[in-house]
């Protein structure tokens, strides 16, 4: 239940500074919501509708379209089992089973210890490396229970988990919320610049100042 | 004779013999970096662009007929044409939200070659004077988001991107954009309202192209990301020699991925038109045939949304005009192979399953429809089938999508194909895609839904 940091503020700031109309930079600082908290909460939520310019209420319908939002806490870790037609075709259902028994919960539900919840999902696109899941948006491929039950307990014990693809070797397996390691980094300086449509009329320049002359 | 192989750092790719128009750098483990791109003739293309004037690369892209690789096959050249005459700015936005079922290529692209992307992007960018570029990538995708970032910031760092490219006139920005798991977001409308930062619902029509009427109601291109990824090549090497690969109507080529019953499902880039569904599922240098003890019951050609094809027609090749013909769809280059162990009401069911979950919900016969089609085939596979259940079936699927509903010819039966694509009551086709299944199930194996309606047991496979 907390509004973003001075931190995340700071780079809200700048990501918005990145779209001609505040409100497109949305979903990724809904995001950046969810990193912080590893949920999206009212408070961010109201907080995000002020630093774009709209209403909470805005917000929150946004919010609810997207399946990656989260309205309320769930575990560290989010296991996601594909069982659509590539991977049910080579056992994702019986995987996502083997899930269920093995974590002890139905797709939904998060662990006691808080540390996984299980979703049934659509195609992740790695159909030809079925049957697959995702760890936090981490790649397991042509999973075997025992590489199943191998992730888990790496995870369980704070190992780096072998089963998992990241972009770098050994690289950690950030709690839920945190998408990718890195982000785009281009400073105002070094950009070509960003203006809202009203306030562009012309062509671009490379394409041939003359050809415009007598546009508006 | 090369086979090829797998490629470890870019799983389920296999480097098949032939050109690579895309996939030339995955053999490289450090291939996302700009070191190794520059190293192997990255960026090069967009030398090529800035040394012409924009309309002369508008051009080529239109005389090489550049298909669009998302699903519709539009030709890139022809659709960047469409933006009004003297209404600026106008936007391009990247279609990487690839979710549907069975596809797996442009994440490939993403991670594996972001600056091959970045530089198809700059190349359209300059063609028609875009003046800001959106990457779209899909939220689940988050090692693709982290290696588009690093690219980013090194080819903005190396003058690539941004004020002045490479010393020239040419000045664009390039924004990573990221969602957060809806496929309807990948309908290009759903895209631009997405990226708007609403609920990612497809607008009504007309407007049909957002060339016309898109990001903050202007002209917009939306390319998906393997068609840009084709533009530093072509740029290098002109339209002639691109037309000189693939077939005359589709030239290039193509990433298919090839996933179920295989015994080498992987993703391979080869030659539209020239190949044929058959040597990728049969061929040495690809799939090497159905799983040893098991016969080809049928296949989907091109995505979930396609209508499938069946053993008679492996002989097609792979390019839009036979293909839609055929009654389906090349589609997004997924290629589903289910052999005879699979339950054609089972696997009918998964997809119409995806679809009726997906449904973004702004029209009625979606919205209701493909839940309803959903829960008469989950009673019918489980046993608790009504005699009136599949002509209740259809009757629902026809007020989503008014027959006659694109399908494959059925010669057993002496029945024509009915070519793609399907009609529509609905504001976008995902939900006429939720009968393809449907019907192409029924027309083909009824007598597998009579069986479990009327309870007697089927021999799956007959
Ligand atoms: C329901 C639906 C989902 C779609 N999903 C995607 C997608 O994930 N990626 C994509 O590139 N195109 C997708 N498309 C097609 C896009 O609307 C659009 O035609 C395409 O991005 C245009 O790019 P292209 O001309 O380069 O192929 C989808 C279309 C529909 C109707
Ligand atoms: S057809 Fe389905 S997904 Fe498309 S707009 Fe209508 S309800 Fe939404
Ligand atoms: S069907 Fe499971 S990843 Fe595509």
């Amino acid at each position: 239940m907390s509004r973003l940091t001075d931190a995340n503020v700071a780079l809200a700031r700048e990501m918005i500074a990145r779209y001609p109309r505040p409100k497109s930079a949305l979903i990724p600082l809904l995001h950046l919501a969810q990193e912080q908290e590893g949920w999206v909460s009212d408070d961010a939520m109201a907080h995000l509708a002020e630093l774009v310019g709209v209403t909470a209420a805005e917000v929150r319908g946004t919010c609810t379209f997207y399946e990656m939002f989260k309205l309320h806490p769930v575990g560290t870790y989010m296991v996601n089992v594909c069982t659509n037609i590539s991977c049910q075709l080579l056992g994702g259902e019986e995987l996502l089973h083997h899930a269920e028994e093995a974590l002890g919960i139905r797709p939904g539900g998060t662990t006691e210890d808080g540390l996984f919840t299980l979703e049934d999902v659509e195609c992740i696109a790695a159909c030809t490396e079925a049957p697959c899941m995702q760890v936090n948006y981490r790649y397991g491929l042509r999973l075997s229970t025992d590489d199943f039950d191998q992730i888990i307990a790496d995870l369980r014990a704070g190992r780096h988990p072998q089963g998992l693809v990241t972009a770098n070797p050994g690289e950690p397996i950030p709690s839920h919320g945190t998408l990718g390691l890195t982000r785009q980094q281009t400073g105002e300086s070094k950009m070509a610049g960003v203006l809202p449509p009203e306030q562009v009329n012309e062509a671009p320049v490379w394409l041939n100042a003359n050809a415009t002359e007598d546009a508006s | 004779m090369s086979t090829g192989e797998y490629v470890p750092h870019a799983p389920g790719y296999v480097d098949s013999p032939g050109t690579k128009m895309v996939t030339s750098r995955f053999g490289y483990e450090d291939s996302y970096t700009l070191e190794r791109s520059l190293a192997t003739g990255g960026y090069e293309g967009l030398k090529a662009a800035l040394a012409q004037a924009p309309d002369a690369c508008h051009g080529i892209t239109r005389d090489a007929t550049v298909l669009g690789r998302g699903g519709a096959g539009f030709p890139a050249g022809i659709k960047w044409g469409f933006c009004p005459a003297e209404v600026w700015p106008r936007y391009l936005v990247v279609n990487g939200d690839e979710s549907e079922p069975g596809t797996y290529k442009d994440r490939l692209l993403m991670e594996r070659d972001p600056h091959q992307l970045i530089e198809g992007c700059l190349i359209a960018c300059y063609a028609i004077g875009l003046s800001q570029c959106f990457l779209y990538v899909r939220g689940e995708m988050a090692i693709a988001q982290q290696r588009l970032a690093d690219a980013l910031n090194e080819a903005y760092e190396a003058g690539y991107i941004g004020k002045n490219i490479l010393g020239t006139d040419f000045s664009v920005d390039i924004i990573l954009h990221w969602g957060a798991g809806a496929y309807i977001v990948g309908e290009e409308t759903a895209l631009i309202e997405s990226l708007e930062g609403n609920r990612g619902m497809p607008r009504l029509k007309p407007p049909f192209f957002p060339a016309a009427v898109g990001l903050y109601g202007q002209p917009t291109i939306v390319n998906n990301v393997e068609t840009l990824a084709n533009l530093p090549w072509l740029m290098v090497n002109g339209a002639d020699a691109y037309k000189e690969h693939g077939s005359e109507t589709s030239p290039g080529t193509r990433m298919f991925a090839v996933s179920g019953h295989v015994k080498r499902p992987g993703v391979y880039e080869v030659e539209q038109g020239i190949t044929t569904y058959e040597d990728l599922i049969y061929g040495d240098d690809y799939c090497q045939g159905i799983r040893d003890g098991h016969e080809l019951k049928m296949f989907i050609p091109g995505g979930g949304s396609a209508p499938w094809l069946f053993p008679e027609h492996v002989s097609l090749p792979l390019e839009a005009r036979p293909v839609g013909a055929a009654g389906t769809m090349l589609g997004s280059g997924a290629i589903v192979i289910m052999d005879d162990s699979t339950d054609a009401v089972k696997a009918c069911l998964r997809v119409v399953r995806f679809f009726a979950r997906e449904s973004c919900g702004k029209c009625a016969p979606c919205r209701e429809g493909t839940s309803w089609e959903e829960k008469i085939l989950q009673r019918i596979l489980d046993g608790n089938g009504r005699p009136e259940d599949i002509d209740l079936l259809l009757d629902v699927a026809d007020n989503i999508s008014p027959g006659p509903y694109p399908v494959a010819s059925d010669e057993s039966q002496g029945l024509e194909a009915v070519p793609f694509p399907p009609r529509q009551t609905t504001i976008c086709p995902l939900g006429p895609s939720s009968v393809a299944p449907i019907t192409s199930a029924i027309r083909r194996f009824r007598h597998e839904f009579d069986a479990k309606i009327s309870g007697v047991p089927v021999e799956v496979g007959s």
